[in-house]
């Protein structure tokens, strides 16, 4: 499906929502995860013979969740039908495909909730669109519930507050249940158990990385830039997604957070345990994969007896731990239980733990602490992608919003030229970038092209307006979902890159005349 | 008739009552194990207050996301809310200043109200992409609420009926002593109506009033690094 014969949408003059084209999407479906996959997980190996099993499974379970999660409960019954999410979603708007809607997206599942968990459903099922759980509806559920970033941003819309990426979370842990689980996440999910990281690099290929990178650094600065790897006794520990450790543009970013530390003179490591910052079970909603992932990151944490733990970019990454490592593993702050305690005291509490790379590195600039050249970035006319994840599900610095100024912040003091995009389409309105979530994979090209459409419209416009060569983001995702589908918009994929690649340009060592 | 109503709005009372009684206590039991609230959230308990304050009365969100719908929701809801306070006339002896003050103003509401609904249905009629997700039972909400709210029009305007026999009757109601109900056709429209909007109250999309207190995404403050949150189920995982 992937590859040159597929085409990007064109882009609008007048963005406005497109006519309904249904079943556009329907055909769309990622490869399924084989028992080898599945079973180490703990999930079923695949689809029950008898239908009936694997039904009574998934409404069994559909019943457990409903008493674990308020928000499924009550985003199952509070949503009115009004529309307001409807033309939210940058798949519906790439697709025209009136299920990637988000209320019709969680219509898939609300009408299977009716029907066996509500008396209008179970006796007026028409009436109310309620349906029994059929083969064909679980189908539905495997294409539709993988084409959604669990991006939030028809939650920002919704009088209700209802986040679809909430229902996509629990349809993904049915279809776990059901053992009809998506290959691309549950392959890697096995690799982080098995290796550290979702790249699967050993101990041993990270370190020889770091070495390449010690010498590019030198070669290029003059500078011995240290880049640690399971250093104990060092002040901070590093987790960054592991795409940070090989993939271009990734790696440029990976320098600069090297350079930050040495110029502040900040001891710092990454680990090899905890080579992962990515949490893929938030994108199967499954909070056992969730937690048994994260607590990698206490056990390293430990070992290594840092005081500081820092996150390197990545959206979802930040806001599993951002928002959740409290809750997992007890990284963070105000916990009152001999597992949370145990934790904090070794954490030096005049930080936020954890700590945003971008929040350390914009403190810096604060103190004084960093100084650059800006005239180095003079060849680059910027402009800024704010991920969805940290967006619409996490903070930095200390006020609601920091997420959108300090990156920024960082970018202005590092560059001279920077040009936000249209007002609707940043902020918390950000479009996704088309590739979050879990459907970064080549057999989902289809709907990752697509989705980046508003993005690409957005972009478009600055690039016109104002001749912008660079868009910087924060997320490992973006940065792999643009380099492929840039070029879909007729733009250079090496246009996108790091915030900390910015900096890696423009920072001062110390060496300098 | 008069013992058909009193018996149906006992009903309707009680399921209305119950019911959403037994909503609410499940959705306070169910607990949300991670912290979701949508960002940028309010860092503490007052902000997350004022911000629920600002989605219940202004429909802030709303207003984000779509202005029709939200300017004929508001149309509706304000009106709706008025009317009610209208009819507390209805329910109470002697009556409070303040509803009596709000007599002439509940009228208009009326006509904002039916009108806010007209313009829903319209949209749900009209546009493709709002058609499509419309059930057959989104139609009849509207349906049932515009004949409530053109039979009560119509009694205030056209029809009039004994409004001191209906307050008469409700007080009665109100005291377990029967009176008798004023026979008016569009007086039975418009209570039987109203009645079977109680009794689906707790068991249809009409949940979304007592929903949005319990929306995680906007009643959780944002300050997971500084607050350890902990569902007891996911708390059980921690001992083993
Ligand atoms: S979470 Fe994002 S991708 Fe999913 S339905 Fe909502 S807007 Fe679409
Ligand atoms: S905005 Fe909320 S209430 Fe309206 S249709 Fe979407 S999910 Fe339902």
């Amino acid at each position: 499906m992937a590859g040159p014969e597929l085409k990007a949408p064109a882009l609008r003059e007048y963005p406005t929502a497109p006519a309904l084209q249904p079943d556009a999407m329907a055909g769309l479906k990622c490869y399924v995860a084989n028992e080898k996959i599945q079973e180490p997980l703990g999930f079923p190996g695949k689809l029950a013979d008898n239908w009936q099993d694997t039904h009574d499974r998934v409404i069994g379970r559909m019943g457990e969740l409903l008493k674990k999660y308020c928000s499924f409960k009550v985003f199952m019954d509070a949503c009115v039908h009004c529309g307001a999410c409807a033309d939210k979603c940058h798949y519906f708007l790439g697709s025209g495909d009136p299920k990637n809607m988000p209320v019709a997206r969680q219509d898939l599942m609300r009408s299977v909730y009716r029907r066996y968990f509500t008396p209008t459903g179970k006796m007026f099922p028409s009436l109310v669109g309620a349906r029994d759980l059929t083969p064909e509806v679980l189908d539905e559920w495997y294409s539709y519930y993988w084409q959604c970033s669990e991006c939030r941003r028809c939650s920002v819309f919704c009088p209700y507050g209802i986040d679809t990426a909430e229902i996509t979370m629990v349809g993904r842990e049915l279809l776990n249940y059901a053992g009809y689980g998506q290959k691309y996440l549950n392959e890697i999910i096995g690799k982080v158990h098995r290796v550290g990281n979702n790249l699967g690099l050993p101990g041993p290929a990270l370190r020889d990385t770091l070495d390449g990178l010690e010498e590019d650094v030198k070669e290029d600065t003059g500078v011995d830039v240290k880049y640690p790897l399971d250093e104990k006794g060092a002040e901070v520990l590093l987790i960054t997604p592991s795409a940070d450790f090989f993939a271009e543009p990734h790696i440029d970013s990976t320098i600069g957070y090297g350079k930050v530390f040495h110029a502040a003179g900040i001891s710092w490591t990454f680990s090899s345990l905890a080579s992962e910052a990515g949490n893929f079970g938030m994108f199967i909603g499954n909070y056992d994969q969730l937690r048994k992932i994260a607590l990698r990151i206490r056990e390293a944490a430990l070992d290594l007896g840092v005081k500081r733990i820092v996150v390197g970019e990545c959206g979802h990454a930040w806001r599993v731990a951002y928002a959740f490592w409290n809750t997992l593993t007890g990284v963070g702050a105000g916990g009152k239980d001999p597992f949370a305690i145990e934790l904090q005291k070794q954490l030096d509490p005049r930080f936020k733990q954890p700590s945003h790379i971008c929040e350390v590195t914009w403190d810096l600039i604060q103190q004084g602490r960093l100084k650059f050249d800006k005239s180095a970035n003079d060849h680059r006319v910027i402009t800024f992608h704010d991920s969805c994840n940290v967006a619409r599900a996490s903070r930095m610095g200390d006020y609601p919003g920091g997420q959108f100024d300090i990156p920024r912040n960082i970018v202005r003091a590092v560059a001279n030229k920077f040009h936000d995009m249209a007002e609707d389409t940043i902020g918390e309105k950000t479009f996704c970038c088309g590739g979050g979530g879990g459907v970064l994979t080549d057999e989902l090209m289809d709907i990752r092209v697509k989705g980046a459409l508003p993005r690409m419209e957005a972009l478009q416009r600055v690039v016109d307006d104002h001749g912008v060569n660079f868009m910087a983001t924060i997320c490992a995702i973006c940065k792999a979902q643009f380099t492929k589908v840039l070029p879909y918009y007729g733009f250079k994929s090496g246009m996108v890159g790091g915030v900390h690649q910015l900096v890696s340009t423009a920072i001062k060592l110390g060496n300098e005349q | 008739m008069t013992l058909f109503f009193a018996i149906l709005f006992y009903f309707a009372a009680a399921v209305f009552v119950g019911g959403l009684a037994y909503k609410i206590v499940d959705f306070a039991r169910t607990p949300s194990p991670l912290s979701i609230p949508t960002t940028p959230a309010p860092t503490s308990a007052p902000g997350v207050a004022f911000r629920m304050f600002r989605e219940v009365v202004f429909f802030e969100s709303l207003f984000k996301g779509n202005l029709w719908i939200w300017a004929m929701g508001a149309a509706f809801h304000f009106g709706l809310a008025l009317v009610l306070f209208r009819h507390l006339r209805y329910f109470t002896e002697p009556v409070p200043f303040v509803v009596a003050v709000s007599q002439p103003f509940g009228i208009y509401a009326g006509f904002m109200m039916a009108a806010g609904l007209a313009g829903l249905w319209a949209r749900r009629l009209l546009v493709e992409r709002i058609r499509y997700i419309s059930t057959v039972s989104d139609h009849l909400m509207l349906v049932l609420l515009l004949v409530i709210a053109a039979t009560g029009l119509g009694m205030k305007f056209l029809f009039h009926t004994d409004v001191v026999g209906v307050k008469a009757f409700f007080l009665g109601l109100m005291s377990f002593d029967i009176q008798p109900l004023p026979a008016h056709p569009g007086l039975y429209i418009h209570l039987g109506a109203v009645a079977l909007l109680l009794i689906v109250f707790p068991y249809s999309k009409l949940l979304h009033a007592p929903g949005i207190f319990f929306s995680p995404t906007r009643n959780m403050a944002d300050d997971p690094r500084e607050t350890r949150h902990l569902a007891s189920w996911a708390a059980q995982l921690e001992k083993n």
